[in-house]
């Protein structure tokens, strides 16, 4: 288990990817999943950045681990306001261009990326834990709002 | 991210390398924004050297298309591959973007 602990800003979120690719690398995963599992953090950590302390500095702990061959589990955990990423719905992708709204693909990308997804609020904390297989699923992730990481 | 622009055809080929993550898209908008500022109205981005891409990188690309649509522009997307066209097809890009294999395809259709 290896976990990284930095101040949720911007500027580390390279070093956060990073410490990511670096471990699923570690574990044999192929690159194209390993860049499945980098946009998925990526996602995470951003609207971490910019939405969880509006008002405050506060720090974000991104914590690997392997969980049987080929399973990687990844928490993501901050202090700042409570957001359930699982209570967002996805956007609507039929509209044209000029119809398209630029935001909201985030979360849907995680959704789409990772194998399972977990979200609870627990002692003041978000947490948020992805399950990641070797393949990703070709639908929406498996989505439990109560999980023991234990 | 490395970005190198040059013109042909009348066509401004936009080749972008490497990976673009939200730290540095909204650089890839502003080289945009400045060939659009300059007078360029008709595009093709080159992905064949991007390894990786994320919303933030969804959205520029989004937002120069709104913003050449206003100008009757065009932009096409060629030499998707790996993880970007995995990206660029389930966030429902592919279907509204012009896509080609090859910017040599794209500017034969242009």
């Amino acid at each position: 288990m290896s976990t990284l602990k930095l101040p949720a800003k911007m500027d580390n979120l390279r070093r956060f990817t990073q410490f990511v690719s670096r471990f699923a690398r570690d574990q044999r995963f192929p690159e194209s999943r390993t860049n499945e599992i980098e946009l998925a953090v990526e996602e995470a950590l951003v609207n971490i950045c910019r939405y969880a302390y509006p008002n405050e500095t506060g720090d974000i702990a991104l914590t690997c681990r392997q969980s049987g061959p080929k399973r990687i589990i990844i928490e993501i955990e901050d202090s700042g306001t409570p957001f359930d990423i699982l209570s967002v719905a996805d956007p609507d992708l039929r509209p044209d261009i000029a119809r398209r709204k630029a935001g909201g693909l985030g979360i849907f990308l995680i959704r789409k990326m990772v194998n399972e997804i977990h979200y609870r609020r627990d002692a003041g904390k978000n947490i948020l834990t992805f399950i990641i297989e070797l393949e990703r699923h070709h639908a929406d992730a498996l989505v439990k709002p109560a999980f023991s990481t234990q | 991210m490395e970005v190198a622009c040059r013109k042909e055809k009348n066509t401004a080929i936009i080749s972008v390398t490497g990976r673009m993550d939200a730290l540095c898209s909204m650089d890839f908008e502003k080289i945009l924004d400045e060939q659009i500022a300059a007078g360029e109205t008709r595009f093709i981005i080159d992905f064949s050297g991007l390894e990786y891409i994320s919303s933030a990188g969804l959205q520029c690309i989004l937002t120069t298309a709104k913003k050449l649509e206003h100008r009757q522009g065009d932009l096409i997307l060629a030499a998707l591959k790996g993880t970007v066209k995995e990206v660029f097809e389930i966030s429902g890009f592919s279907s509204i973007f012009t896509i080609a294999d090859s910017v040599d395809s794209a500017l034969a259709g242009a």
